[in-house]
C-alpha cells in the first residue's frame, strides 16, 4: 500500500500529542509500518504545532511535505489554512471551528482572517467543519477536543470503532477514560 | 515484544539493553527524553547534572570505575562539554562511554544551527548517526562495543526528526556487564603533558583503525538500485528522504559511522555509479571528505547548509515533479509561542518594559519575553551569558548603564552557568543588577528538576541550593526576593537595586503555573460596564486577554486568576 499521510495541526497545549499517539497506536495494531513525528520544546508554548502520522507498507520519511497529506486534522480554524498547502489533491481537512487568537491578533498587529474556511472550500478543498469544543464540553471536558476530532477522523478510516475505543482505554489515564470515550463517540456519530 | 518508541526512548532502551549503569545529563531539546526514559529503568542510575560539562565528567568517572555510562545533551550542550570531550578522546575509557548529541536543524527549539559532526572530527572520536528508532537502539549497543574495543568515547548524533519521531522497535533483554575491580592506570588517565604526548599517537592510530572498521562494518552499507546513473551518499534523516523519493531506483551509500569516514568504500561506491551526490543537512562534512579524496561529487551547491530537508527538498534538487497543492490566498497571521497565561515571568517583564530598562536575557521560557507587546529583552546568547554579559555591558557603559540595566536568568540556567558570571560580578566589582527568575523548575524543556528544586530526577527529595545564601556566599550583599505577581513590589525592588552603588540580586520567585502542585485560581472576568477600552491590560501580552466588541475579554478556559492584569486596570473593571 502506498504510504498515507495524516497531519494533526493546532495550538500548543491542545493535546495533539495524545491524538497522534492514539492514531499511531491504532495504525500499528492494524499491522502498518508507522512513523509519528512530533515537535517538543519551544513550539509547545501556545505556538503553532504540527504532528505528522505516516503509515503504509514501508514508511521512510518522518515528515509530510506540501501536497502530500491525505488528511489534515486541524484543532483550530486558521491553522487549517496555514497548512492547507500540505494537503494532496483530493485530500480532506477535518477542522474544529474554534478560534484561538494568536498573539499578533491579540496585540492588534494582525487581524484574524474571516471566512477562511469558505475560501478553502471555494478552491475545491474538502473541508469538514465541526464545533469540537462544544462537543467536548458535552462529553464532560473542554480538554477532550483532541479526542472529539479523532472520532470525526475515524469516520474516514476503515477501522472498527471498538478498536479506537480500546486504544483510548490503553492510552488515557484511567480517570479520564470515560470522558474521552464519550468524546470519541460524539465526534464519531456527529 | 514490539513497541512504538520515540528515537529518544529507543536510545534509552539501547542504554538499558547495553547494560549501562550510570547516566548523567542536563536537559535540552531535542535530547531531554533520552535521560527521562532511561530514568524509568531501575537498573540505570540517572541524574540531572547542573550542566553538560559536569554530566560528561560524571559519565567519565563512571567509565573510569569500569561501568558503562552515558550523557545526553543538545548540540549547544556539547559546546559546554567540549572541554572534557577533547581530553576524554586521549584517556579513552574503561567502561564504555557514549555521548548523545542532538542537533536541531531548522532550530525548532534552539538558538543556533551548529553541526555537531565538527566536534567528532575535531576531538577525533567516532560518531554514529541512526536514521530511525530501530537503528537508534541498535547503534547505541554497537556504540558501546566500539567504545570498549577501540578505547574511545563514542558520540551518537541524533537530530530532531530522529529524536522526536516514533516507530516500532523490537525490545530485547538487558545484557548485564560485571563491574571489574578498580585498577589504577595513571599513564592512561592522568593527562599531564608527559602522559598526553604518549596518548596522542594512540588517538591517531585509533582513528586509522576506526576508519578501516568503517570500510566493512555493517554500519555503512551500499544499497544497489535499478539504475547506476545516480549514486547518493547520505546518513540519518537524509537517508529516509532519499529512499522516500527514489525507493530502490538509485544507488545509495548509507553511512552509519559518520566519523571517521571510510575511503575505499566511498571510492568503490563512486566508481560503481555515473554521478555521486552527497546529501547532508547543515554543513558539507561528507562532501569535504570526498573533496579530500579527490572523488567528484555534487553536494552543497544543490543542498543548502541551512534548515531542515524533506522529500520535497530532494525532489526539487533533482528537478522531479512536486505533488500538486492548493494554498490559501488570505495571509494567515503567524502564531509564535508565548508565555502561558499566569506565567510568573510576565509581571516582572512588564515592570522592566514599562521602565524601559535594558535587559540582557538568557536561555529558557523567558526568552519569550522578547516578543511584543512586552519586548522586554535586549539579548539572548547562550546559557549564562546574561550574567557575564551585564558585567561587560556595565564595565563598558559605566554608571549610566548600571542605573538602567538588568539581566534575567532562570533558576536552572543560573545553576548551569550563571553562578560563575555572578562570581565575576562580585569579584571584579560592577554595580550590576541580576534578576533570577526562580520558577522552581526547568521549564522550557518540559519540567525537569534541578539543584534548586529539592527533588531529583525520580522526584525523590534531594538537597536544594539556597539561592539567597549562595548569592551572599559569592559576595553579593544585597539579595532580595520578590513575588512577580506583585507589580509594585517588583517595581520598587528594581528601582531601588538599580539605584544602589553595589551589585545586587533580585530573586523573582513563584513556581511555574504548569506545575501540578500549583492550583489555578478561578478565572477573572471583565465587567463591561466598567471597562473603558483603554487596553492597559493588553500591555501584558497575556494569551487569555483579548478585545471582543471593543471591550477587554478574559478567556475563562485560559485564565488562572493570577490577577496581574487587575493591577493595571485603572477603573477596577477586572473582577473575580
Amino acid at each position: 500500500m502506498e504510504t498515507k499521510n495524516v497531519m494533526i495541526v493546532g495550538v500548543g497545549g491542545q493535546g495533539s500529542l495524545l491524538a497522534s499517539k492514539l492514531l499511531g497506536s491504532i495504525l500499528t495494531d492494524e499491522g502498518y509500518d508507522v512513523k509519528v513525528s512530533e515537535v517538543h520544546g519551544m513550539s509547545q508554548r501556545g505556538g503553532s504545532v504540527v504532528t505528522y502520522v505516516r503509515f503504509g507498507d514501508k514508511v521512510y520519511s518522518p515528515v509530510v511535505s506540501t501536497g502530500e497529506a491525505d488528511y489534515i486534522v486541524s484543532f483550530e480554524k486558521i491553522e487549517a489554512a496555514r497548512y492547507a498547502a500540505w494537503l494532496k489533491d483530493g485530500g480532506r481537512i477535518v477542522v474544529n471551528i474554534q478560534q484561538i487568537d494568536p498573539m499578533p491578533v491579540i496585540t492588534g498587529a494582525a487581524e484574524y482572517p474571516e471566512g477562511i474556511l469558505e475560501e478553502l472550500k471555494s478552491k475545491g478543498i474538502f473541508v469538514d467543519e465541526i464545533d469540537a469544543l462544544s462537543m467536548a464540553s458535552d462529553a464532560g471536558s473542554s480538554k477532550a477536543v483532541n479526542i472529539v476530532l479523532m472520532g470525526r477522523l475515524a469516520k474516514y478510516f476503515d477501522i472498527g470503532k471498538e478498536k479506537w475505543l480500546a486504544a483510548i482505554e490503553k492510552l488515557v489515564k484511567p480517570q479520564f477514560v470515560e470522558i474521552n470515550k464519550k468524546a470519541f463517540e460524539i465526534g464519531y456519530s456527529s | 515484544m514490539k513497541k512504538m518508541m520515540l528515537g529518544n526512548e529507543a536510545a534509552a532502551r539501547g542504554l538499558y539493553e547495553a547494560g549501562v549503569k550510570v547516566v548523567s545529563s542536563y536537559p535540552g531539546t531535542p535530547s531531554t527524553e533520552i535521560t527521562e526514559f532511561a530514568a524509568k529503568y531501575d537498573e540505570i542510575y540517572c541524574e540531572w547534572a547542573p550542566n553538560e560539562k559536569v554530566a560528561t565528567e560524571v559519565a567519565f568517572g563512571a567509565s573510569l570505575r569500569g561501568v558503562r555510562s552515558a550523557c545526553a545533551m543538545k548540540h549547544v550542550g556539547l559546546n559546554v562539554a567540549a572541554d572534557p570531550l577533547f581530553t576524554l578522546s586521549y584517556t579513552g575509557v574503561n567502561g564504555g562511554l557514549v555521548l548523545f548529541v542532538a542537533d536541531d536543524p531548522a532550530m525548532h527549539s534552539s538558538q543556533n544551527e551548529q553541526d555537531s559532526r565538527h566536534y567528532a572530527v575535531a576531538a577525533k572520536v567516532p560518531m554514529l548517526e541512526p536514521s530511525d528508532s530501530v537503528e537508534t537502539k541498535e547503534f547505541v549497543k554497537e556504540a558501546y562495543e566500539i567504545s570498549e574495543k577501540y578505547d574511545t568515547p563514542v558520540i551518537v548524533r541524533m537530530c530532531t526528526r530522529i529524536a522526536h519521531c516514533q516507530n516500532v522497535v523490537e525490545l530485547e533483554d538487558r545484557k548485564e556487564i560485571p563491574v571489574p575491580e578498580y585498577e589504577k592506570q595513571p599513564q592512561k588517565y592522568i593527562m599531564s603533558p608527559a602522559n598526553a604526548v604518549r596518548r596522542h599517537p594512540f588517538v591517531e592510530e585509533r582513528t586509522k583503525k576506526l576508519s578501516e572498521f568503517g570500510e566493512t562494518s555493517p554500519l555503512n552499507r551500499i544499497e544497489k538500485g535499478s539504475s547506476n546513473e545516480i549514486g547518493i551518499i547520505c546518513a540519518g534523516t537524509c537517508y529516509q528522504y532519499v529512499k522516500e523519493v527514489f525507493g530502490d531506483k538509485v544507488f545509495v551509500l548509507k553511512l552509519g559511522l559518520i566519523n571517521p569516514l571510510p575511503e575505499r568504500l566511498i571510492r568503490d561506491f563512486a566508481a560503481s555509479v555515473e554521478k555521486v551526490y552527497v546529501i547532508e543537512e547543515l554543513d558539507g562534512i561528507i562532501e569535504q571528505h570526498l573533496n579530500k579524496l579527490g572523488v567528484p561529487c555534487v553536494g552543497k551547491e544543490l543542498f543548502p547548509p541551512v534548515g531542515e530537508f524533506n522529500q520535497s527538498t530532494i525532489r526539487a534538487a533533482f528537478g522531479l515533479p512536486q505533488p500538486k497543492s492548493v494554498s490559501s490566498d488570505t495571509p494567515v497571521p503567524v502564531r509564535p509561542p508565548v508565555m502561558c497565561a499566569g506565567c510568573p515571568h510576565r509581571g516582572l517583564f512588564y515592570v522592566l518594559s514599562k521602565n524601559k530598562i535594558t535587559t540582557l536575557g538568557d536561555i529558557g521560557c523567558y526568552t519569550l519575553g522578547s516578543a511584543a507587546p512586552l519586548s522586554a529583552l535586549d539579548s539572548t546568547l547562550c546559557m549564562g551569558a546574561s550574567v557575564s554579559g551585564i558585567h561587560g555591558f556595565n564595565k563598558a557603559g559605566g554608571a549610566d548603564s548600571e542605573e538602567k540595566t538588568v539581566c534575567v536568568i532562570g533558576d536552572s540556567t543560573f545553576m548551569h552557568s550563571g553562578m560563575t558570571g555572578l562570581v565575576n560580578i562580585a569579584y571584579n566589582g560592577s554595580n550590576s543588577t541580576v534578576i533570577i527568575l526562580d520558577n522552581s523548575i526547568t521549564g522550557m524543556t518540559g519540567h525537569q528538576q534541578n539543584p534548586t528544586t529539592g527533588y531529583n530526577i525520580k522526584g525523590e527529595p534531594a538537597a536544594a541550593v539556597d539561592l539567597e545564601e549562595l548569592c551572599r556566599a559569592i559576595g553579593i550583599k544585597r539579595v532580595r526576593v520578590v513575588d512577580p505577581y506583585d507589580l509594585k513590589q517588583c517595581e520598587d525592588a528594581v528601582k531601588e537595586e538599580l539605584a544602589v552603588k553595589e551589585p545586587s540580586v533580585i530573586i523573582s520567585r513563584r513556581p511555574c503555573m504548569l506545575l501540578k502542585y500549583v492550583k489555578p485560581k478561578p478565572a477573572l472576568k471583565i465587567n463591561p460596564e466598567k471597562c473603558v477600552s483603554c487596553k492597559m491590560c493588553m500591555k501584558l501580552g497575556c494569551p487569555a486577554i483579548s478585545i471582543k466588541d471593543k471591550k477587554a475579554f478574559i478567556d475563562p478556559t485560559q485564565c488562572v486568576g493570577c490577577a496581574v492584569c487587575g493591577q493595571l486596570c485603572k477603573v477596577g473593571a477586572i473582577e473575580v
